[in-house]
């Protein structure tokens, strides 16, 4: 019956929690995801900041829970727009999504949470990302820790590591004015690993702003300087270049003393923020009611009390559709996402 | 170096039918480049140039030195631009890179603001009775070269590479700041790799060295240099680069930039005399080319009809090691034979037997 069918597009932790939310509270809901497998971006993480918990553990739980529940899920299926037309909750709400090939899945309401793009560092071309062999992201950390294999392109050790915050956030540049939020506390949390795996390497971060909002994120940059005894540098590195013994030399402006900087490092991290994904523009097209914010996420009804909700009735938010968020506060949003599509199907309130 | 991201920076470049806009700086210390950039052009390529004796300095050192007025200069520039629509053409051929940076950077502000293009129209107007239309196309003089550079391949005499090894010669390539650090979308290969003169070094056969330095300003910059208390400042960004490079061992550099060709070449010689450091693999100085000259070695043109005797640093070891065949005797011979004297050796280029002249005594 559709008009209890919830689609939920995305099966990252903010869809995979609202969709078990909603079987929770006797509904049906249908994950579309287009990757193979659910997790999203979960699935590449090594361990989550600040407790250190291993991604996995919550991921396992969460695709177990699905399982357990007999959540229906579509992999490998992406969704074109939101469905317009009769046979909705609502008249003249939407009444499920366009699939490809302008197939249609019908439902009474529609949960968005297809998360977020990763920054293309490649965007950033003074850093050498995809032009130096031992410049990574993140990212790449992540897998390289999830593979136990981080080391330099040659397989040695790193004696010396950099760190780059901001880098695709909070730059008119590369057009992308917001804060990402995590990369901080990520940068914080990766190098405080790396001095596990090299406990003789210099380890550097530099930084415009730190920025550690959540809880026990202070604690653990306190911890990074002094325990991990990782150098926090205030300055943006400005370009990136190789050696003739294939290290990198960067070039940055140390801000609290007021002078230039340059050294050679063995490996560059460059902490990419959260960007918009590349398919709100269409999603956002597809259904009046739905909009962007400049960042080019999808704009929420109102920061507050509407920050799971859209514009349209019968479409609601979750996770880093809307802005970069942790993953705790994707699955909160989830279900909240979740009970806020249950009213509006039981009692019919356009919210 | 994986340089495939050049390719996400590309221009469109004329094929033919330019106004050529001279450089004031190459003209007094270059001008053999010029000349064999428009003997490239006509011979090689058979391409239609023209070359305007009625056109002026753009005013870019002036306007960067903040001496000329930004509305003196726009309409300075529109008075070239109706030379141009007088003439004919459309597609603009620009010598200098601070020219190129320059009319790029008016072009973009009439875009803009088109109220300033208005008003220039109207000083042009008023001081001159000239009207203009602006340029079709706009490229640098190296953008041709590099939009040609399989023709020249194709009709190569020689490569760049060690006539008696075979090895690819070393070569340092460097950009003037204003080709593409001001609009990345302005230069092939953008800002931070910019490929137009690694083009040009790949595709005839040499190697392209990457150094850490390699962005950095060549020490110019106008108000390092034509502020004399500042002088410091350009000499140092300058030995900056060349301690960079040499550890590479260039066999020579290659600049697009007039400015950048003349520092990198004087200031050896200057921190010679200072340092005692005379840099290059063996003790000689790095010669420093002309993209222009670098072709016209490829296309087998006789480096004294190129201008390359108005070097500081001279080239011979480029041409030896190349296996270019050239007259030592005529090296400073004019027209019609006529000698026009030869500069004392200096502390840049020891040869054996040379007598070096020392400034400081």
């Amino acid at each position: 019956m559709s008009s209890k069918r919830i689609v939920v597009i995305g099966g990252g932790p903010a869809g995979m929690q609202a969709a078990l939310s909603l079987a929770a509270g006797g509904l049906k809901p249908v994950i579309v995801e287009r990757a193979g497998e659910l997790g999203g971006k979960l699935k590449e993480w090594h361990r989550l900041f600040p407790s250190m918990t291993e991604a996995n553990e919550v991921l396992t739980r969460l695709t177990g829970e699905i399982a357990e529940a007999g959540v229906e899920v579509m992999l490998h299926t992406e969704v074109e727009g939101i469905a317009l037309g009769e046979g909705g909750a609502h008249d003249g709400a939407p009444n499920g999504v366009v699939l490809a090939e302008g197939k249609k899945l019908p439902a009474g309401a529609v949960i968005v949470a297809s998360g977020f793009d990763i920054f293309d560092a490649r965007q950033k071309e003074e850093y050498g990302y995809h032009v130096y062999d031992n410049v990574f992201t993140t990212v790449d950390i992540e897998r390289m820790l999830n593979g136990d294999k981080v080391a330099l392109s040659d397989g040695t050790a790193p004696r010396r590591i950099a760190f780059v915050h901001c880098v695709g956030s909070r730059d008119e540049k590369v057009n992308q004015r917001h804060c990402s939020k995590v990369c901080c506390i990520t940068a914080v949390k990766q190098a405080m690993e790396l001095r596990e795996r090299f406990p003789e390497a210099e380890i550097y971060s530099f930084y415009m702003d730190i920025r550690m909002f959540g809880p026990g994120y202070e604690e653990l940059y306190q911890q990074a300087q002094q325990e991990s005894h990782i150098n926090f540098i205030r300055g943006r590195v400005s370009e990136a270049s190789p050696t003739i013994d294939g290290r990198i030399q960067i070039k940055a402006e140390d801000t609290l003393v007021g002078r230039p900087l340059k050294m050679s490092v063995d490996m560059v991290v460059l902490a990419v923020g959260m960007k918009a994904a590349a398919g709100n523009e269409k999603l956002a097209a597809s259904c009046d009611g739905l909009s962007l914010a400049p960042s080019g996420f999808l704009a929420p009804r109102d920061m507050f009390t509407g920050c799971v909700s859209s514009g349209a009735a019968g479409v609601f938010y979750a996770g880093t559709a809307t802005a970069p968020k942790t993953i705790g506060e994707c699955i909160a949003e989830g279900a909240m996402a979740a009970q806020r599509a249950a009213e509006y199907l039981k009692s019919g309130a356009k919210r | 170096m994986k340089r495939s991201s050049w390719k996400e920076y590309e221009k469109e470049i004329a094929d033919d039918h330019y106004y050529y806009a001279r450089s004031c700086i190459r003209q007094n210390f270059f001008p053999g480049s010029e000349t064999t950039f428009l003997r490239i052009m006509r011979e090689a390529l058979g391409k239609d140039i023209y070359d305007d004796p009625r056109h002026t300095s753009c005013t870019g050192i002036g306007y960067h030195s903040d001496i000329v007025p930004l509305d003196t200069t726009m309409a300075v520039v529109a008075r070239q631009f109706a030379l141009m629509t007088e003439a004919g053409y459309e597609n603009i051929a620009i010598s200098c890179i601070t020219s190129f940076g320059l009319y790029t950077e008016i072009l973009e502000t009439w875009h803009e603001f088109p109220e300033t293009e208005a008003r220039a129209r109207e000083n042009l107007f008023k001081a001159t009775g000239r009207e203009f239309r602006k340029p079709a196309n706009i490229a640098h003089t190296s953008d041709i070269v590099f939009h040609n550079r399989e023709v020249i391949a194709a009709q190569a005499v020689r490569k760049l590479v060690n006539a008696e090894t075979g090895a690819p010669l070393n070569i340092v390539e460097h950009i003037g700041c204003h080709y593409a650090k001001i609009f990345p979308k302005s230069g092939i290969g953008g800002s931070e790799f910019p490929y137009v003169l690694a083009g040009m070094v790949e595709e005839w056969g040499g190697r392209v060295v990457d150094y850490p330095e390699r962005r950095h300003c060549c020490g110019f910059g106008f108000r390092n240099y034509i502020v004399q208390a500042n002088r410091g400042f350009s000499i140092a960004n300058s030995r900056k680069k060349l301690e960079s490079m040499a550890p590479y061992k260039p066999d020579m550099m290659v600049a697009n930039c007039p400015g950048c060709a003349m520092f990198l070449d004087k200031w050896q010689y200057a921190i010679a005399e200072m340092e005692n450091v005379t840099y290059g693999a063996d003790g000689r100085g790095i010669p420093v080319l002309t993209y222009e000259e670098m072709a016209g070695l490829v296309l087998g043109y006789d480096p004294w009809d190129m201008g390359m005797q108005m070097h500081q640093v001279d080239t011979e070891q480029v041409l030896q090691k190349m296996g270019v065949r050239y007259d030592p005797a005529a090296k400073f011979l004019g027209r019609a034979g006529k000698f026009i004297g030869a500069p004392a050796a200096a502390a840049v280029n020891t040869f054996s037997g040379d007598r070096i002249y020392r400034i400081k005594t």
